[in-house]
């Protein structure tokens, strides 16, 4: 599989990342060689196989659903890039 | 009497017989960071102020006898981990100006058994590398030299500031992190010791997430003992990371002294791959002759879907990393660049922010786990996951431990490697299973290459048997009497 120009630029879109287009091509480049080392996963059978989606061996363990932390307001505001008052403060979304 | 050559061991002992103070050792160290750092750029941060204050506390405590066998110990503290307090960027320029809140579990431990943050060192932006040369904050010089040559060389990576700052005597020790070899591999590259423990033997709480299913931390040194003493402070669980153990944390000091009379060494023929340097196969062989000599039985085994690994792991890394990097948006922490409306200033804030390795990865991630794409590759990527692992479990009925060599070369010149990401990510060919498994693994320094760079060989075991890990590599350790220092050193 190859990805064409508008393909890396739709994934640019998704994962949020604005891309000139003098990058798109470079990545395209980049990506395409990646993708193509990883298709050699294709000779592989895994039927009857399960994922293993996670690192640990043990079922993830659960707790109970009480509150544990809060009151943190100042701490979590103290790295904000801006705020107003007690919130995060971003470019204005509704008209 | 030099304070810097000293292992964590020795230091510790000198330490308890009054023989210099922690506030000595802690000087000596500052002063050996602020004369090298500038030219190996091993740390991002430094904190001298702090590291003393904390040395005093500890010969506090070493004068009222409740000294542990860490307590006045300086190191470097990969700046992956959060530090309350300090500056903690992940070598991104995106976290440029993150201070944290809060202490990363593992530290916070390292902090109560009394050692003291020397600053924190350099990495791989998001630890995403194997040569320390996509930080944000520059590259890091390796302090070896090939004989008689003063190229810079790369110190591995991703914790290659860590590398550099114990091999180079900035640190008598230092944190690193692994997910898929930027532990094993740095301390190959600059001849430390260096220990991925079992996925969920340390916290990951605090720690800036990469691919969660793969990230561990564990320390680097210049002795296999001096990682001991480190793991066991840095181990245990925390009910603040959902996948951490619930095990107790064995002596893993009282395994060194073991040995490996009677243990089944197994070798794994995947490992011998086509075009492996004669050197690397050389060494190899020396550590069969090595652990035969010492009483264990070495043993031919199979881990046949090896040569898998590096394509599952640059599905499953990314996937991981795309998802844990998408709160980097510029609004809650870290650096923003204004934008026409909100969209326009998360994609020009991550445009600025993240470097290309780090942009790769996010887009290779938003790819394979993209709508038509999911179960060609993410999901694959899991079910030979899961091929690996059984490997590693069908292994470990015959055998206690596996030995293979760490990286397919010694450290490489800056610069090198650089035509296209593919290459760079074979450098992990030989690490990248044991993080796919979660099975702990050491690298162990074995010897010089013909051009005078140290080269490292792996020790695996079963997982949460880093004792049967620590005595094998103690046992190559005593064999190999790797006593080579590189040639660009604090005196």
């Amino acid at each position: 599989m190859s990805l064409d120009s508008a393909t890396v630029r739709r994934i640019a879109k998704l994962a949020r990342i604005r891309v000139d287009d003098a990058e798109v091509g470079v990545l395209q480049t980049e990506l395409n060689a990646i993708l193509g080392y990883v298709d050699q996963l294709n000779e592989v059978n895994v039927d009857g196989v399960a994922p293993l989606s996670g690192g640990a061996q043990m079922a993830m363990r659960l707790r109970e659903d009480t509150v544990t932390d809060g009151e943190q307001a100042e701490n979590i505001l103290a790295n904000a890039p801006d705020r107003v008052g007690p919130f995060f403060a971003v470019p204005k979304v509704v008209e | 009497m030099s304070l810097l050559n000293l292992t964590i061991a020795e230091a510790a002992r000198a330490l308890g017989a009054k023989k210099f103070s922690a506030v000595e050792l802690t000087a000596a160290h500052n002063a050996a960071i602020a004369a090298l750092n500038p030219r190996l750029n091993a740390y991002i941060t430094v904190t001298p102020e702090l590291a003393l204050a904390q040395a005093k506390a500890a010969d506090a405590r070493i004068a009222a006898g409740s000294a542990g066998p860490l307590t006045g110990i300086p190191l470097a503290i990969k700046d992956l981990f959060c530090t309350a307090g300090v500056r903690t960027t992940a070598a991104s320029k995106i976290l440029e100006p993150f201070v944290p809140p809060y202490e990363s579990t593992v530290t916070r431990q390292l902090l109560e058994a009394g050692t003291v943050c020397l600053g924190k060192a350099n990495l791989d932006e998001f630890a995403m590398g194997s040569s320390n040369i996509t930080s944000g904050y520059g590259p890091v010089e390796n302090p070896w030299k090939r004989n008689g040559s003063e190229a810079r060389l790369v110190p591995g990576g991703s914790s290659g500031g860590s590398a550099a700052a114990v091999a180079a005597r900035l640190a008598m020790g230092a944190t690193g992190t692994d997910t898929g070899g930027s532990i094993r591999q740095p301390a190959a590259f600059t001849g430390l010791a260096g220990i991925k423990p079992t996925y969920g033997r340390c916290s990951r709480y605090g720690i800036v997430a990469f691919a969660s299913s793969l990230d561990q931390a564990g320390p680097m040194a210049r002795s296999v003992e001096d990682c001991a003493i480190l793991l066991g402070a840095m181990s245990g669980f925390d009910a603040h990371d959902s996948t951490s153990a619930a095990r107790a944390v064995p002596d893993f000091g009282a395994a060194i002294a073991r040995g490996v009379k009677g243990l089944r060494i197994g070798i794994p023929a995947e490992y011998r791959m086509d075009g492996m340097s004669a050197e690397i196969a050389a060494l190899w062989e020396r550590g069969v002759a090595w652990l035969r000599e010492q009483g264990a039985e070495i043993v031919d085994i199979s881990l046949p879907h090896t040569k898998y690994g590096l394509a599952v792991y640059y599905i499953v890394a990314p996937a991981e990393a795309s998802s844990n990097l998408a709160r980097y948006d510029g609004v809650r922490f870290g650096a923003r660049v204004d934008g026409e409306d909100l969209i326009d200033m998360y994609e020009r804030t991550r445009a600025a922010g993240f470097g290309p390795e780090v942009k790769r990865r996010i887009m290779i991630g938003t790819y394979v786990l993209s709508h038509g794409y999911y179960d060609a590759y993410y999901l694959k990527a899991q079910k030979v996951r899961n091929l690996i692992l059984r490997d590693f479990n069908n292994a470990f009925e015959k055998v206690d431990a596996i030995l293979t060599p760490t990286a397919p070369s010694a450290a490489f010149g800056l610069g090198e490697k650089m035509d296209d990401p593919v290459t760079m990510y074979l450098n992990d060919v030989f690490t990248v299973p044991a993080s796919l498994a979660g099975v702990p693994a050491m690298s162990i320094p074995a010897g010089l290459n013909a051009e005078g760079l140290p080269l490292g060989l792996q020790v695996i075991g079963k997982h949460f048997d880093e004792e049967t890990v620590f005595a094998v590599s103690a046992a190559l350790e005593r064999a190999a009497g790797f006593t080579a220092m590189p040639s660009v050193r604090a005196e």
